[in-house]
């Protein structure tokens, strides 16, 4: 029996019992769909994370204070001030593993530009911010060693800032005011994007850290400066984590922490955060997608199911077609086609449904996406294999039959 | 030599606890060109001994020659293979695959033979032109009449230019006039050559044969030759 006959009599016998054939193909496009739509949102928090970790710069840790005990009531992380510029400068210096090192103070504040006005984060801290963050200038510097020594009055500013105050104008040599002080727009950062957070990271202003203290935050100038937290890049190579141990028994050492006490600041290693983030990731879509494949065999279960339902009711025209000529391979070729049509158009449709379900949660719920054609072809291949699979036992169950039981059968 | 050389045919079922011996050594000749019909009450081994000789079941015992070829000891594809080339069935409920042309259903043994499309497309219309309903190939079953669905049946079995037709109870499902129509159509194919072998419990519809066999307990109890009711000529 060639195999265009044998096509055309399974679409007839598909087409005329038309609605169980959709119901029966309904698991396994409810499988492929979900099997599709599944990976492409692993696959999107894959690249989200990966695309994060870019944009963290590699090898970054972040030195924040610790937390504060006030009558015994712990108060949470950041809320001390234990860590100040001498910190800073002692990590770069003493630790050999260290390549930049970028304390910060940030606050928010109302920035004014000739007649416009924007609310922002302004922050004070070193000129190696931008090596420490890996983020180049667009246009323009950053502040030098000596701007920050003398508390220059000077501002390099996010791509937000600039769109927001300038428009399309060039904001180099302008003047903003922050909180009344009058600050010259040296540079121009470029565009970083979202964080991890989904905070826009362009709408900054970096300012030397003396004038955030001196100026900006009008802080008493006591002799102990202290930071917000404290960004370190370590060099490329070196260990993390031991890089990590040193920062930690500097700053212990520093600090005159006793050997039992708890550490007054705490580090996080944003890189192995992000590792972590992209592991659990990875495990959780393998996990979806695999609960989705469940639906998959569920759905060949079904189609198992109405094959052998059709090759009862069936039994008489198998009988026929033996009696004219139809040898037992014939049979079986012919509902093993049926199933695997049944089971490839169940898989086609839900390719269908699962881009559109993609597509909706990517610009629905905000989701980041990332349809694979590899996942496709996976869904295809997967479908088809469970038409033969479970259409199989039936379509072997029908060319086994006696020739003359078939026909006679009531 | 004979067209069917059965020799001895033993078949017995087991029913329940009973066991039923449908045929008791049935020995039997048909020469090519015969137009048989095979009598008997029912249970009396008329539709095992059908069955038998259209390769549908094997007997228990005996051996059976079809055109020289020994069948009995033949298995699954090579019996596929002779009910393919050999014998054409026609039953009497027709059994046309529902929802299907006339043309589709008459190419069915052809696509099982592996006949090219263009081939069996025309081979097929050239049978219903045979049997009558050139102008109805395009129809499904349900938009013809028992009669035609019949004519079709027939079409179907000659498709593959048989040594033999096997008709079971041909005109069962049938009124008299549209009987006498299938049994007209029946006499011209054997006035042409083809060999029929017909069961039907109807006297009437018998008389059309020019042999006559009746079965009783598995053994055949007359076999004699009669003027057949349509002469010859009459198709010529």
């Amino acid at each position: 029996m060639n195999w265009v006959a044998a096509l055309r009599s399974a679409l007839r016998a598909l087409g005329t019992n038309w609605l169980r054939s959709i119901l029966t193909m309904l698991g396994i496009i409810i499988g492929v769909a979900a099997v599709i739509t599944m990976i492409a949102i692993g696959g999107g928090a894959q690249q989200r994370i990966e695309e994060q970790m870019k944009n963290l710069g590699t090898n970054v840790m972040l030195v924040l204070p610790g937390a504060v005990t006030a009558s015994g009531v712990r108060l949470g992380a950041q809320t001390g001030q234990t860590l100040t510029e001498e910190d800073a400068r002692a990590i770069a210096t003493e630790v050999p593993e260290v390549q930049a090192v970028a304390p910060g103070l940030r606050t928010g504040a109302q920035v004014v530009a000739g007649n416009t006005n924007w609310s922002t984060t302004v922050m004070g801290t070193t000129p190696d911010y931008t090596e420490v963050r890996e983020w180049p200038l667009a246009e323009g510097r950053i502040f030098d060693e000596a701007e920050l020594a003398g508390s220059a009055k000077v501002a390099v500013i996010g791509q937000t800032v600039a769109q927001q105050l300038f428009g399309d104008a060039d904001p180099i040599d302008q003047t903003i005011r922050v909180r009344k002080l009058p600050l010259q727009v040296i540079g121009v950062l470029s565009r970083k994007g979202q964080n991890s957070m989904g905070d826009d990271q362009d709408d900054m202003i970096l300012v030397p850290l003396s004038t955030f203290r001196n100026r900006v935050q009008g802080m008493s100038a006591g002799r102990i400066k202290r930071v917000g937290a404290i960004r370190v890049k370590v060099r490329e190579g070196q260990s993390m984590q031991e890089a990590e141990q040193k920062i930690r028994e500097l700053l212990r050492q520093r600090h005159r922490l006793q050997s039992g006490a708890e550490d007054d600041f705490s580090i996080r290693n944003l890189t192995e955060m992000l590792q972590a983030e992209e592991e659990s990731s990875r495990v959780m879509s393998m996990l979806l997608a695999a609960v989705a494949g469940v639906s998959l065999v569920v759905g060949g279960i079904g189609i198992m199911n109405i094959m052998l339902v059709s090759v009862t009711e069936r039994t008489r025209e198998i009988g026929l077609r033996m009696a004219v000529g139809a040898r037992g391979r014939d049979i079986l070729g012919q509902f093993l086609i049926e199933a695997v049509t049944l089971s490839l158009v169940g898989g086609a449709i839900g390719i269908v449904i699962g881009m559109i379900a993609t597509w909706a949660i990517g610009s629905f719920a905000g989701w980041q996406v990332l349809l694979s054609g590899q996942s496709i072809l996976l869904a295809v291949g997967f479908s088809g294999a469970v038409g033969v699979f479970f259409g199989f036992y039936p379509a072997r169950r029908a060319a086994g039959l006696l020739p003359i039981q078939a026909l006679r059968h009531e | 030599m004979a067209l069917i050389e059965a020799r001895a045919l033993v078949k017995s079922y087991r029913m329940g606890d009973q066991v039923v011996q449908a045929l008791d050594g049935v020995t039997l000749d048909i020469d090519e060109g015969e137009f048989v019909a095979v009598m008997g009450a029912s249970g009396s081994g008329k539709s095992t001994l059908m069955n038998i000789l259209g390769c549908l079941d094997r007997p228990d015992a005996g051996t059976l020659r079809l055109a020289g070829e020994e069948v009995e000891a033949l298995h699954g594809d090579a019996l596929a293979s002779i009910r393919n080339r050999r014998i054409g069935f026609v039953f009497q409920q027709f059994n046309l695959l529902p929802r299907t042309s006339a043309l589709d259903n008459v190419e069915l043994p052809m696509v099982y033979a592996g006949v090219k499309p263009a081939e069996r497309h025309e081979r097929a219309q050239a049978a219903l032109r045979r049997v009558g309903l050139a102008e109805r190939a395009l129809h499904t079953p349900a938009e013809l009449s028992g009669g035609q669905q019949q004519r079709v049946a027939i079409a179907r079995a000659l498709v593959n230019n048989p040594s033999l037709i096997l008709a079971d109870e041909p005109t069962g499902a049938l009124d008299t006039h549209t009987s006498e129509d299938i049994m007209r159509l029946l006499a011209e194919l054997n006035a042409q050559g083809m060999t029929i072998v017909m069961v039907t419990h109807e006297a009437d519809i018998a008389l059309w044969a020019r042999r006559r066999i009746v079965f009783r307990d598995g053994r055949i109890v007359e076999d004699r030759v009669q003027p057949p009711r349509a002469p010859a000529e009459a198709a010529a």
